[in-house]
């Protein structure tokens, strides 16, 4: 029974790297639920506007990297962030200015924003393998670990070592920095409090004087800069691939949706939950209980519930759960 | 109602044009065109049902013509005696375990009462279950794919005519709609988009990893062909004879022919969707339909239930992409789960719908014809333009090999600027409802 051991296999192998995914998603997620409850529509186009963001951060990256600029240990990429927000900024505000505002002013149907926001994910998805083709880009540079497996092992003395990837410090420090800005911004400031308003009842909203356009506009700025951020993030932690990007959408929608549509908070629980299960049902536990379990009595198989093809499978099948039992979800799904 | 004649029109211009390739390109692209054209068009016929009936917005598409492909597999091909015997029984043991399990957990649902207790019992029920069935299934699967893995290693199909396969696979695909339906219609428009491209990514990834079915990623070739091979049609004096009054290869008339006989096969099916579309749409059961799309309030206040009539028209229209899904795999006679994308499989289909007319069965045909000739010719297209652009550049210019590789990509760009455009200008699409 060594249950150090075996704490430090379990963070090491899922639990450091479910926190960095769902802070990933988590930052997506925030994105969809305020477009949700401000734009009022379900955003396919998150995905592929995520690729097009990082894709415009990798450009700023080897553009700074061929000035020979560095910010070691940290990755240059960091610097470029500002880059990208401007770049999927504009890209983002265009898309509203020349397709879904004509569909705002003609109150259409939210089915029609969907099917606007896909034409939107086809062009956008278009641009970013024109620029960055299918294949997989990495862009990390800088230290790659806070420390190693052999510091951490010579530190305590146990046998089973962690590893601490900048990425995923990063990532972690990162999503917390912005979250709690984001909640000081939605609940302390006036442009904040006037999209909480118009999120709550529009007609309301805009007979005190609030101008829709404005919070459209906020809403696009705040969703470029969390889109960039999970952009980024994960592609240092995992690498720059368009199409992942894509299918980050359904643990994106499904994170959204569990912690309750329309709910920032709610966004952020969901996230790490369905982090936290796709990694914990696919994860193999042998090692974990080899260390727990007394001697003589070790698993002889892998532990693992599920292959790991089958992850986008554990998000739907949390997907399913919500709809069928509360499909207001955690945080029922309270506007804003 | 009939077609007009601007309809018709637009019909004979696409037609003329399909002349033009085969006379200019080749007609072997002709013909492939046509028939991808007519599958295309039977999977916009369904997603028309959906949308344009009744307003059901499905991203899952793509799944439902992989598990109508997975009944061709499942039907046609010859069961492989070595892996029945290897572990056929503990397979099936095991899927039906996995069924008791879940039928165990909604019995303990529905007969206790609410609360935590129940919750455990649930947990139990399923944890139990699931360690039994992994025990049972597990080694059968491994036992199954260890047989001759070069070639067979899975269960093999049935045996049976490759025909058979098209209803079975629409039955195949109108099952899982059913599943997906039932949790997802009732509740906010939205949620039945994000649970079919939810379950469409997760049909790929069993066909893909679950080996002992169908291969997955190692693919099953060489299925049987409901037509002659165009191998088999050249020595036939009579193709021999076609080849040199049109003054073609012989291979080129034989693979040709081969194709038109697709053509022919799926012309039938073709017209019999839409003639059963066309009645449907026009009966009192089309009125209701189109009275829910256009007003669910006013729809349900007249007692029509609204979520079961969703669910059978989601049902229906998934069964057609079902059965177009099972018609594409055995005119390649190959099942190629990595070839599932959704971009092509799911999006191309909309952009079909929304440009053809959605509401109009014809129009969804026609935008099927229209949207899958770009979707080929594009690319050439695309090269072309790139080449001409960058013909100033120097050979070995690192952003003009750049440039050449990327104009795959024009497609994506063209067909989304296509939607948006027909949506913003033009959404009633090139034919519309009446």
């Amino acid at each position: 029974m060594e249950p150090l051991n075996a704490l430090v296999s379990v963070s090491n192998f899922m639990l450091v790297p479910a926190l960095a995914y769902g802070s990933q998603l988590a930052l997506g997620a925030l994105g969809i639920t305020l477009i949700f409850s401000i734009l009022r529509f379900a955003h396919f186009a998150h995905g592929d506007t995520m690729a097009l963001g990082t894709a415009a951060v990798i450009g700023g990256t080897w553009f700074l990297q061929a000035q020979g600029v560095s910010i070691a240990p940290l990755p240059t990429a960091l610097l470029a962030i500002p880059f990208g927000v401007l770049v999927l900024g504009l890209y983002l505000l265009a898309a509203d200015r020349f397709v879904y505002r004509y569909y705002r002013k003609v109150k259409a149907k939210p089915m029609i924003f969907v099917m606007a926001s896909l034409g939107v994910m086809f062009v956008t998805n278009g641009i970013t393998r024109l620029f960055m083709g299918v294949g997989e880009t990495r862009f990390e540079d800088g230290q790659r670990f806070v420390f190693t497996v052999r510091e951490f092992r010579d530190w305590t003395g146990l046998a089973e070592g962690m590893a601490l990837r900048s990425a995923q410090a990063i990532t972690i420090v990162t999503a917390l920095v912005v979250m709690v800005a984001l909640f000081w911004f939605l609940n302390r400031t006036r442009a904040g409090k006037s999209m909480r308003a118009y999120s709550d009842n529009e007609d309301l909203a805009l007979l005190s004087g609030i101008n829709p356009e404005r919070v459209v506009f906020i809403t696009w700025v705040i969703t470029a800069i969390l889109l960039v951020l999970a952009g980024t993030l994960y592609g240092l932690d995992k690498g720059f691939r368009p199409f992942n990007y894509f299918q980050l959408l359904l643990p994106m929608f499904a994170a959204a949706i569990l912690g309750g549509l329309g709910s920032p908070l709610g966004a952020i629980v969901g996230a790490y939950v369905v982090a936290f299960a796709e990694m914990g049902i696919t994860f193999a536990w042998r090692r974990v209980f080899g260390y727990l379990m007394p001697e003589g009595l070790e698993p002889s198989s892998m532990m693992q519930l599920l292959p790991v093809d089958y992850k986008f499978a554990v998000t739907f099948a949390i997907l399913v759960i919500v709809l069928l039992f509360r499909p207001t979800g955690i945080f029922k799904g309270k506007v804003l | 109602m009939s077609l007009t004649a601007r309809d018709l029109g637009l019909f004979a211009i696409m037609f003329a044009v399909l002349a033009l390739v085969a006379t200019f390109q080749s007609p072997q692209l002709a013909v492939t065109i046509l028939n991808m054209s007519l599958i295309s068009a039977i999977m916009a016929l369904g997603v028309n049902m959906q949308w344009g009936y009744a307003g059901l917005f499905n991203v899952g598409i793509m799944g439902f013509t992989a598990v109508g492909g997975l009944a061709v597999v499942l039907i046609a091909q010859p069961p492989v005696p070595e892996a029945w015997a290897a572990g056929g029984l503990g397979v099936l043991l095991g899927l039906m375990l996995g069924v008791a399990t879940i039928l165990a957990a909604v019995l303990v649902y529905k007969r206790m009462a609410p609360g935590k207790l129940r919750g455990l019992a649930i947990f139990a029920v399923l944890v139990v279950g699931f360690v039994i069935t992994s025990q049972v299934f597990g080694p059968a699967t491994q036992a199954v794919q260890a047989v001759n893995p070069a070639s067979e290693g899975y269960l093999g199909g049935a045996g049976l005519p490759v025909i058979l396969a098209w209803p079975v696979g629409a039955v195949f695909a109108a099952g899982v709609a059913w599943l997906v339906g039932k949790v997802s219609l009732g509740l906010r428009s939205d949620y039945l988009a994000i649970a079919t491209l939810g379950i469409s990514e997760i049909v790929i990834a069993v066909l893909k990893h679950e080996r002992w079915l169908a291969r997955g990623v190692n693919n099953v070739t060489g299925i049987d062909r409901p037509v002659p091979r165009p191998i088999e049609l050249q020595p036939l004096p009579w193709v021999q004879s076609l080849a040199e009054t049109m003054g073609w290869s012989v291979s080129q008339a034989a693979s040709v022919v081969s194709g038109l006989g697709y053509s022919a096969l799926f012309l039938i099916v073709l017209a019999i969707l839409i003639w059963l579309a066309e009645r449907a749409l026009n009966s009192p059961w089309g009125r209701m339909m189109r009275a829910i799309r256009d007003n669910e309030v006013s729809a349900r206040a007249m007692g029509k239930d609204v979520t079961r009539r969703h669910l059978m028209i989601f049902v229906l229209g998934s069964a057609v992409c079902g059965l177009a899904g099972a018609m594409m795999v055995s005119m390649d006679g190959q099942l190629t789960p990595g070839s599932y994308e959704p971009l092509r499989f799911t999006f191309l289909i909309w952009v079909m719908v929304i440009v053809g007319g959605s509401g109009n069965n014809w129009g969804a045909v026609l935008g099927a014809f229209v949207i899958w000739f770009l979707w080929v010719q594009v690319e050439p297209a695309g090269r072309w333009m790139m080449e001409m652009v960058t013909s100033g550049m120097s050979l070995e210019s690192e952003l003009r090999r750049h440039l050449l590789d990327s104009a795959a990509y024009m497609r994506l760009l063209t067909m989304g600027l296509a939607l948006l455009l027909m949506l913003r200008f033009a959404p009633r699409g090139l034919i519309p409802e009446r």
